[in-house]
C-alpha cells in the first residue's frame, strides 16, 4: 500500500520544483541553517494523538473537578426549580461521610492485599518454571494460561457465575458429591470467589509480561553462575527475580489501578447473587450516585482517581526505595 | 506450531530409584524428579486456566433442561442452540457482535496510528517539553480509565452525543499505554542513521515514518492494536453509561443485558451460555493468530 505514495509530496517545497538528481536535492535541503528536521514535525506528530488526549482523558479530569464543587439547590422548597450553586468541597465532604463508599473502599483494599500478591506471585512462579529447563511443552502451556485474558471481563464472570451456581454447576454437583457444601455465592465467601475470577482472568497475562522480561537476560550470566556451581534455586532467587524486579513493579502498579476500579465481576454477580449491595465496590458506588446526583459522583469519581494515583505513586516509590538498598 | 518443535512424545518417566544423589547433583541434565515436579504444576494450573472454558463448551451443547442435570459431558444440541442464539430478539445478537468488532477495530485502528506517530515523535526528536509531554501520557497511564466514564458521560451529554456510536468510539481512540510502548520501541528498533539517510534522500519526516519507522516497529504496533482491541472489546463501563438503546451495545454488554432479564425471561439462559462462548472465539483465534508479533512487542515494553 505504501509504495503507491509518491516520495515526492507538496508538503515538501523543497522537492517540488523538479530540478536534477539527487545530488542536487540533497545540498538544497541542507540549505536552510536550522537544520535537517523542520522544528514543527515532531508537534505535527503529536497532535493527532494530542487533541483527543485532552479532550477524552485531560478534559474529563477538569469537568469531574469542576462539577464537584457545584451542588443543587432548589428555590422555594422541595418541589422548586433546581439550581446548580457553587458549594466548594461540600461534595468531597459528604464523600467522606458516605459510609458506603468508605466500606466499599475498605472492601476492595482487603481484596487487593490479598489477591495482588497470589496472583503475582503465580505468575512470577509460573514464569519461572517455564523459564526454567526443567520444562516441556513450554509453549503449549504458556498459551493455555493466556487464554482467560482474550476472554472479555462479563463473559469471564458468566462462566464463573454459571460455576458457582448450585443446581446449574458441574463443579458444585462433584463438590457435593464428595461431600462438600461450598458457597461460592454467600455473603462470606462472594468477595474471595471474585478474587478467583480476578486471578483467572489475569495471571496469564502478567506471567506473560514477566516472562517476557526473563527472555531479555543475557545466557552468558547463568552460565557464569551454573559454572560457580549454583543451583536452579538459587538462579532464580539471586540472578532471575532481581532482573525482572521491574516488570514485577509494572504488573503490581497495573494491579493496584485494576483493583481499585474492580466493578465487572461484582455487577455481573449481583444478579445471580443477593450478597452484593448496590454499594459493593466504590465504582459501582459512582454508577448509583450518577443516576440521581451528577455533582456528587463527579466528586466520589474524583476522589477515586486521586486515591488510584497517590496508592500506585506511594508502590512505585517504596518499590524504588527498596531497590536501592 | 512451535510446540511440535519439541519432544513429540511424553517426557520419559523418573527412572526407577538407580540415580544416585551425587550423580544428580553433577549432572547438567535435570533430575526427572524435578521435571515430573514442574509438569504437575503446570498441568495443575493449565487445568485450572482452561476448565471453565470447558465447562462453557459443554454447556453451550446442552438444552435447559439438560443444564440442570449439570453434568460436565457435552450433548448434542449446540447447532440448535446457535440457531436460537442468532435468533433471539430478531437476531439482535449479530448485530451486537458487528458492533463490538466495530468499536474494537475502528477503535484499536485509530489509536494504534495515534499512539504510534506520537510514540515516535517522542522517541526520534530533540524539542522542548518532550520530557513533560511524555511524562503527562504516563500520567494518563495511571488514569484509572473508569473514573473518566461518568464526567465524559456529562461532557457527551452537553453535546447530545450520548446514546451514540460516537459515545464509546471516541474515547477508546486514545492509548497512553500504546504512547509509552511506541516509544520504548521506537527508541529501541528505529536507528537515527536511517531516518537521516532518509532526510538525504529528501523523502520528507511523514514520509521517512510510514516508509521506513512503521516498518521497523511493526511488532509494537501489533501489540498496540491487539492490547487495545482487547481493552474495547472487554470494556463493559463506558458503554453501561452512555448507550440506552440496545441496537448500539457490544456484545459484552448485550449479554449482561440478557443475564439481567434471566429471573424475568428464564429461557435465556442458554444464549447467555453460548453467546459468551462465541464472542469469546474471535479474540482468541487472533491472539493465536498474532502471537509471534505481539509477544516480542509486549517484551520490549517490560523492559523499562
Amino acid at each position: 500500500m505504501a509504495q503507491t505514495i509518491p516520495i515526492r509530496t507538496a508538503e515538501d517545497p523543497v522537492l517540488d520544483d523538479e530540478g536534477g538528481g539527487t545530488g542536487t536535492r540533497r545540498r538544497r535541503r541542507r540549505t536552510p541553517g536550522r537544520g535537517s528536521t523542520p522544528a514543527s514535525a515532531p508537534w505535527l506528530f503529536l497532535l493527532p494523538f494530542g487533541l483527543p488526549f485532552l479532550l477524552f482523558y485531560v478534559a474529563p479530569v477538569a469537568y469531574a473537578l469542576w462539577r464537584s464543587l457545584f451542588k443543587i439547590e432548589r428555590t422555594g422548597g422541595i418541589y422548586g426549580k433546581p439550581t446548580e450553586v457553587f458549594a466548594g468541597l461540600d461534595q468531597y465532604r459528604l464523600v467522606f461521610q458516605n459510609d458506603d463508599f468508605i466500606s466499599s473502599v475498605l472492601r476492595v483494599l482487603g481484596f487487593g492485599l490479598v489477591q495482588i500478591p497470589i496472583m503475582l506471585l503465580l505468575a512470577l512462579g509460573l514464569a519461572l518454571l517455564l523459564d526454567s529447563t526443567v520444562a516441556r511443552f513450554k509453549a503449549l502451556f504458556r498459551i493455555s494460561f493466556f487464554v482467560p485474558y482474550a476472554i472479555p471481563g462479563v463473559v469471564g464472570a458468566l462462566i464463573w457465575g454459571f460455576i458457582y451456581s448450585p443446581g446449574l454447576s458441574p463443579i458444585v454437583d462433584l463438590l457435593g458429591k464428595a461431600g462438600l457444601e461450598p458457597e461460592f455465592l454467600s455473603a462470606r465467601w462472594i468477595l474471595w470467589s471474585i478474587a478467583n475470577v480476578v486471578t483467572w482472568t489475569y495471571t496469564g497475562y502478567n506471567m506473560l509480561i514477566i516472562y517476557s522480561a526473563l527472555q531479555a537476560i543475557p545466557q552468558e550470566i547463568y552460565e557464569a553462575a551454573k559454572m560457580d556451581g549454583a543451583s536452579n534455586w538459587r538462579i532464580a532467587r539471586h540472578v532471575k527475580i532481581p532482573s525482572v524486579a521491574p516488570a514485577l513493579v509494572l504488573t503490581g502498579v497495573f494491579s493496584i489501578i485494576g483493583t481499585l476500579q474492580l466493578f465487572t465481576e461484582p455487577i455481573v454477580f449481583s444478579k445471580i447473587a443477593t450478597t452484593i449491595t448496590t454499594t459493593y465496590t466504590p465504582n459501582m458506588v459512582v454508577l448509583s450516585a450518577g443516576q440521581n446526583n451528577y455533582n456528587y459522583a463527579a466528586a466520589i469519581s474524583v476522589t477515586l482517581a486521586l486515591s488510584t494515583f497517590v496508592l500506585s505513586f506511594a508502590f512505585l516509590k517504596i518499590t524504588q526505595r527498596k531497590a536501592e538498598m | 506450531m512451535s510446540t511440535t518443535t519439541q519432544a513429540p512424545t511424553p517426557p520419559a518417566p523418573p527412572a526407577p530409584t538407580g540415580s544416585t544423589k551425587a550423580r544428580r547433583r553433577s549432572a547438567t541434565a535435570e533430575s526427572p524428579y524435578s521435571m515430573a515436579m514442574a509438569m504437575t504444576v503446570l498441568v495443575i494450573m493449565a487445568v485450572y486456566f482452561l476448565s471453565p472454558v470447558y465447562v462453557l463448551f459443554s454447556a453451550s451443547t446442552k438444552s435447559k433442561a439438560e443444564l440442570a442435570q449439570s453434568s460436565l459431558k457435552p450433548s448434542t444440541q449446540f447447532v440448535d442452540n446457535l440457531q436460537q442464539l442468532f435468533s433471539e430478539g430478531d437476531g439482535i445478537y449479530s448485530r451486537w457482535l458487528l458492533n463490538s468488532l466495530l468499536y474494537a477495530v475502528g477503535g484499536a485502528g485509530i489509536a494504534t496510528l495515534l499512539a504510534a506517530m506520537a510514540g515516535y515523535a517522542l522517541a526520534k526528536y530533540q524539542f522542548r517539553g518532550r520530557e513533560l509531554i511524555f511524562n503527562v501520557v504516563l500520567g494518563g497511564v495511571l488514569m484509572p480509565a473508569t473514573a473518566l466514564a461518568l464526567p465524559l458521560f456529562l461532557m457527551f451529554a452537553k453535546v447530545n452525543l450520548t446514546n451514540t456510536y460516537w459515545s464509546v468510539l471516541l474515547p477508546s481512540i486514545v492509548s497512553p499505554f500504546g504512547v509509552y510502548l511506541s516509544r520504548v520501541f521506537a527508541a529501541a528498533s528505529v536507528p537515527d542513521e536511517l531516518i537521516e539517510a532518509g532526510r538525504l534522500d529528501g523523502a520528507s519526516e511523514f514520509r521517512i515514518f510510514t516508509g521506513l519507522a512503521t516498518r521497523l516497529m511493526a511488532p509494537a504496533l501489533v501489540t498496540i492494536f491487539l492490547f487495545q482491541f482487547v481493552v474495547i472489546w472487554n470494556n463493559f463501563f463506558l458503554p453501561l453509561i452512555m448507550l440506552q438503546d440496545n441496537k448500539l451495545y457490544p456484545v459484552t454488554l448485550g449479554l449482561y443485558s440478557w443475564q439481567s432479564q434471566l429471573s424475568r425471561v428464564p429461557t435465556l439462559q442458554v444464549a447467555v451460555i453460548i453467546g459468551s462462548l462465541v464472542s469469546v472465539v474471535p479474540l482468541i483465534i487472533t491472539f493465536l493468530a498474532l502471537q509471534r508479533f505481539w509477544r516480542s512487542g509486549l517484551a520490549a515494553g517490560s523492559l523499562k
